[in-house]
């Protein structure tokens, strides 16, 4: 679509470990709008955090992408030389750290980690007029000026955080990743936080995806949210969507599983456990914990088809009632083409 | 006793067996060192059985003469048959090793361990007095001992010296690893089920600690051989005794080097080189298991 | 930096000074049998001669001076005193005052041993750095294991099989003593060249074993370092390769470099001790060895105890700087 900022094709991740290979991103497709802003959430290793690795294409050994494309604006980031991305990085993607607790270097001034994004990008100024650059870039986050000359150590967790989402936008990114960015914060500092996040956003004009696991703030900040699960996107749909009609079983649990001020009841967590990596359940990686769970769920891993209401979702669920027209997963009359079967 | 549960017991005990061969494979580094130590070892007793060890001593043979088929080391210019010298020599120089390593080891894992888990006054005075130690230089302490003995070293005297010099290592790792396991929580939970002081010390602490021990025996025994050797080389150990480093001196002495007669240095100095690699390489391979990193060396 | 920090460094430092008086002092009386001193004096002034009268001298003197004859809690207290005034007394051997001889030989084994640790501390944390930093070229590895096998072996062997190559198979460098015998002292070019060829091996032993150590223990430190947050941020940003290596790893990683030169002093001046005897080259080493060969306690103890001080003088310094080049110390916490 012309309005993509960011096109994710068949992505995959691969770690190549002593006891085999564990697909850390299996297989994740999907789009990012100019500014619009995604949601990723998903348990603990369901592989968000790497798939922003691999945007940045910071993957290290062991760990491989192995294939899938990232299209920025047309051009695939994993074809680019190693000079040309690392020109990119801060340029047309940057990330914005978890928790700045130990992202910033604690022997540097603030301000000189700033300037040097700066000057490794090929941006040439003179002392003073860096220095008037970072305290301008400080005080758009929300921070007085006197910051630039302290030690991280001197900062707040949410200070530091800022400071994180500024040197994340000092160069005007196209695509901002912000990885769990409130953490480990407090209730009244992720507020301001992701104020000024939002700010900045529509500053920049930038489409932002917010990796985390806090759905009520996903709520808040997020126009759309993907839904991972063990490697793979299960659902993407609008935040509406997704909360009031969630499609796969997972989603549903999850947002059934959010403590409302309303309803007391007991909590409802989600019974079993993550899925090892190294031996993923065949067919459907759900289906062990699955509610619904059909007979052919542990036999064939079903495909992102995207569905009349827009959302998109991978369950054998859904197999029936798919719009035939653009989704990857079907053929023309509604005929299931399932993709191959789990080795 | 029936044969089914005998033949069981011997099938866990070999597969325990080649676990714990497998496991010392696997790490490298320490496999060769022990390998190393091992055949220094053995250069001892297996040596004796083709030498008459007491040709160590001077007037042993002609004087020096290189090496020949007779005399596989040759001699040095007071008669000694360095073959003999090297198979009598070896086993001292370890055992001053390894006794000054222990007793190094014993004493700061047992002060180590009473600062950590004391504390307060104890714990200031053992650090105290560890800081205040390491920066004194072995050797020179076993200078000031030597000369005040006037030349009656001997290798026990050598060996008590480096241990209370060669504590303070230990020390400060053991009391490092039980502040850090004091923290820990089973320790309360041991104590909350009866345990007493003493119990939880022995069961639940020394079985963590294992590793951090076995390192630091090896890093005493290192700076063991260190001090034992240089002083040794200075001509300060015990004069008759044909250990590695007073052969080294000795050469030194008669000007060796020199004049040519490598096969009187070179023995001993390969000896205490592949002495010191042996030790580096278990001392690295032990800090491997006691700190696993991201990447591994060689 | 706070006030009980400096207060803990200092103290420890003068406990330092004080045990190294006491070992030389009480170390030769705990031996077994008389005291050696009290013992070479008495031998003295039996002797006859032009040698023995010069002893008779220095044996009245030393009984007023340290009080022989008094009960040993006060000639411990004088002894002390004359510690606390770096009187450290007259040579048994050659009559001369021990400082004195202790001044000719200073700027020999500083020059030697100040250069060699330096080089071999730059050279070796670079080369570490290189080899610890996951992006250098491969070959780099390959000084893996010549700088393993250099750090293992004490610096007086490798002088001797450094010795053995340069000196005597292929005559490349002289071999013991300062400088040649014949040549003038003093600033003229010849005796600087001459000084120069007669330290190169007894460096090039003490430099190449430093330099394993700070090698091995730098890559360590480079390796552990990389996988911190902040260099996995610096990447995220687009850095340049080198500014993540040069300033983010190297910088950070030369903090604990210093604190591990800091407790090596102790072997680093025991090890010049014996390569200085080795090559007889005209130090405080191989006065010691003279002076311990000769039984000349004065020299003995003199240079022992300044060796000690010395060690001791760097320690503090260093305990003292490193506050002040850590920001995260120096700053404190605020905000």
């Amino acid at each position: 679509m012309t309005g993509d900022v960011l096109q994710v094709k068949g992505l995959q991740v691969y770690y190549g470990t002593r006891e085999g290979q564990v697909n850390a991103v299996n297989d994740v497709s999907f789009t990012l709008e100019k500014d619009e802003r995604l949601g990723l959430v998903g348990e603990s290793g369901s592989g968000k955090t790497t798939l922003a690795t691999a945007l940045m294409r910071l993957i290290k050994a062991p760990g491989q992408i192995k294939g899938g494309e990232v299209l920025l604006d047309g051009k695939d980031l994993l074809k680019l030389s190693n000079e040309k991305m690392r020109q990119a990085r801060s340029t047309e993607i940057s990330m914005i750290p978890q928790g700045a607790m130990n992202s910033l270097n604690p022997v540097m001034r603030i301000r000189d980690q700033m300037i040097d994004t700066l000057r490794d990008h090929g941006v040439k100024r003179t002392k003073s007029e860096f220095r008037k650059w970072a305290a301008e870039l400080l005080e758009r986050v929300g921070l007085p000026k006197e910051v630039a000359g302290m030690y991280p150590h001197e900062l707040s967790g949410g200070m530091k955080q800022r400071v994180a989402i500024a040197t994340g936008i000092c160069l005007n990114p196209k695509v901002i990743i912000a990885d769990e960015p409130t953490s480990a914060l407090d209730v009244v500092v992720q507020r301001e936080v992701m104020t000024t996040l939002r700010l900045v956003q529509k500053e920049l004009g930038a489409s932002v995806i917010m990796i985390g696991h806090d759905m009520g703030l996903m709520a808040q900040f997020t126009d759309r949210i993907g839904v991972m699960y063990a490697g793979k996107l299960v659902e993407v749909a609008s935040v509406r969507d997704i909360f009031n009609k969630p499609l796969h079983p997972y989603t549903q649990l999850l947002i059934a599983s959010l403590p409302s001020l309303e309803a007391k009841e007991v909590f409802r967590g989600i019974p079993g456990r993550t899925p090892s990596l190294l031996n993923p359940p065949p067919g459907c990686g759900f289906h062990p914990r699955c509610p619904k769970a059909m007979e052919h769920c542990s036999r064939l891993v079903p495909a992102l088809q995207k569905m009349a209401t827009g959302q998109s979702v991978s369950c054998h669920l859904y197999d029936e009632t798919t719009d035939s027209t653009d989704s990857p997963g079907t053929s023309g009359n509604g005929e299931l083409k399932i993709a191959a079967p789990q080795h | 006793m029936n044969l089914p549960i005998l033949i069981k017991r011997s099938a866990m005990i070999q597969k325990r067996a080649l676990d714990g061969v497998r496991y010392l494979t696997e790490q490298r580094m320490l496999f060769i060192g022990l390998c190393v130590l091992l055949s220094l070892a053995l250069i001892g007793p297996i040596g004796s059985l083709f030498i008459d060890v007491t040709l160590h001593r001077p007037l042993s043979g002609a004087f020096s003469a290189p090496p020949s088929s007779t005399l596989p080391l040759g001699t040095d210019t007071q008669g000694r048959n360095i073959f003999a010298v090297i198979v009598a020599g070896v086993p001292l120089t370890l055992k001053v090793a390894f006794l000054a390593g222990s007793l190094g080891l014993t004493i700061g894992a047992v002060l180590g361990f009473v600062a950590g888990y004391v504390g307060g006054v104890v714990d200031t005075v053992i650090r105290t007095a560890s800081d205040v130690l390491i920066t004194i230089p072995t050797i020179l302490i076993l200078v000031v001992v030597a000369v005040s003995i006037k030349g009656l070293m001997s290798t026990d005297a050598m060996a008590i010296t480096i241990a209370l010099m060669a504590w303070m290592g230990p020390a400060r790792v053991i009391r490092a690893q039980v502040l850090t396991l004091r923290e820990k929580a089973y320790v309360d939970v041991s104590k909350a089920s009866g345990m007493n002081d003493f119990e939880v010390m022995w069961k639940e602490l020394l079985p963590n600690m294992l590793p951090f021990l076995a390192a630091s025996f090896v890093n005493a025994v290192i700076i063991a051989v260190l001090s034992a050797v240089g002083l040794q080389a200075l001509g300060l150990g015990p004069t008759d005794a044909p250990t590695m480093g007073m052969t080294i001196h000795w050469a030194l002495e008669h000007g060796a080097v020199l004049a040519g007669m490598w096969w009187w240095w070179m023995p001993p100095l390969t000896v205490i080189m592949i002495l010191f690699i042996g030790l580096y390489l278990v001392a690295t391979g032990l800090d491997e298991i006691a700190n696993p990193r991201i990447g591994h060396s060689s | 930096m706070t006030l009980d920090y400096v207060i803990r460094r200092v103290g420890i430092f003068l406990l330092v000074i004080w045990v190294a008086a006491s070992i030389n002092f009480f170390i030769p009386k705990l031996a077994p049998g008389q005291d050696p001193i009290v013992g070479a004096l008495l031998e003295a002034t039996q002797d006859g001669g032009v040698a023995g009268d010069a002893m008779v001298e220095i044996a009245n003197e030393y009984k007023a001076r340290y009080g022989l004859d008094k009960p040993l809690w006060q000639q411990y207290v004088i002894y002390l005193g004359a510690m606390a005034q770096l009187d450290f007394g007259v040579s048994f051997v050659s009559f001369s005052s021990v400082n004195e001889i202790i001044l000719t030989r200073l700027p020999w084994t500083l020059g030697l041993l100040g250069t060699s640790t330096l080089i071999g501390f730059i050279a070796g944390s670079i080369l570490g750095a290189f080899i610890g930093w996951p992006y250098s070229p491969r070959f780099l590895q390959g000084f893996i294991v010549p700088s393993f096998l250099f750090s293992a072996v004490p610096p007086y062997l490798m002088g001797l099989i450094l010795v053995y190559l340069l000196a005597v198979t292929f005559s490349v460098l002289p071999y013991g003593g300062g400088y040649e015998p014949g040549v003038i002292q003093g600033w003229n070019f010849e005796f600087f060249i001459s000084v120069l060829t007669h330290a190169a091996l007894p460096a090039m032993a003490l430099v190449v074993t430093d330099l394993g150590v700070r090698a091995l223990v730098m890559r360590g430190t480079i390796l552990s370092l990389f996988g911190e947050d902040y260099i996995k941020h610096a990447e995220n940003r687009g850095l340049k390769g080198w500014r993540i290596f040069a300033l983010y790893g190297m910088r950070n990683a030369l903090l604990p470099q210093l604190t591990w030169l800091a407790l090596s002093l102790g072997f680093v001046a025991g090890g010049a001790i014996v390569v200085e005897a080795v090559f007889a080259y005209p130090g405080l080493g191989s006065a010691l060895l003279q002076a311990i060969h000769g039984f000349d306690y004065p020299v003995v103890f003199g240079i022992v105890f300044l060796i000690i001080l010395s060690i001791a003088v760097m320690t503090l310094i260093l305990d003292l700087v490193y506050p002040l080049i850590d920001p995260r110390i120096k700053y404190g916490k605020k905000s």
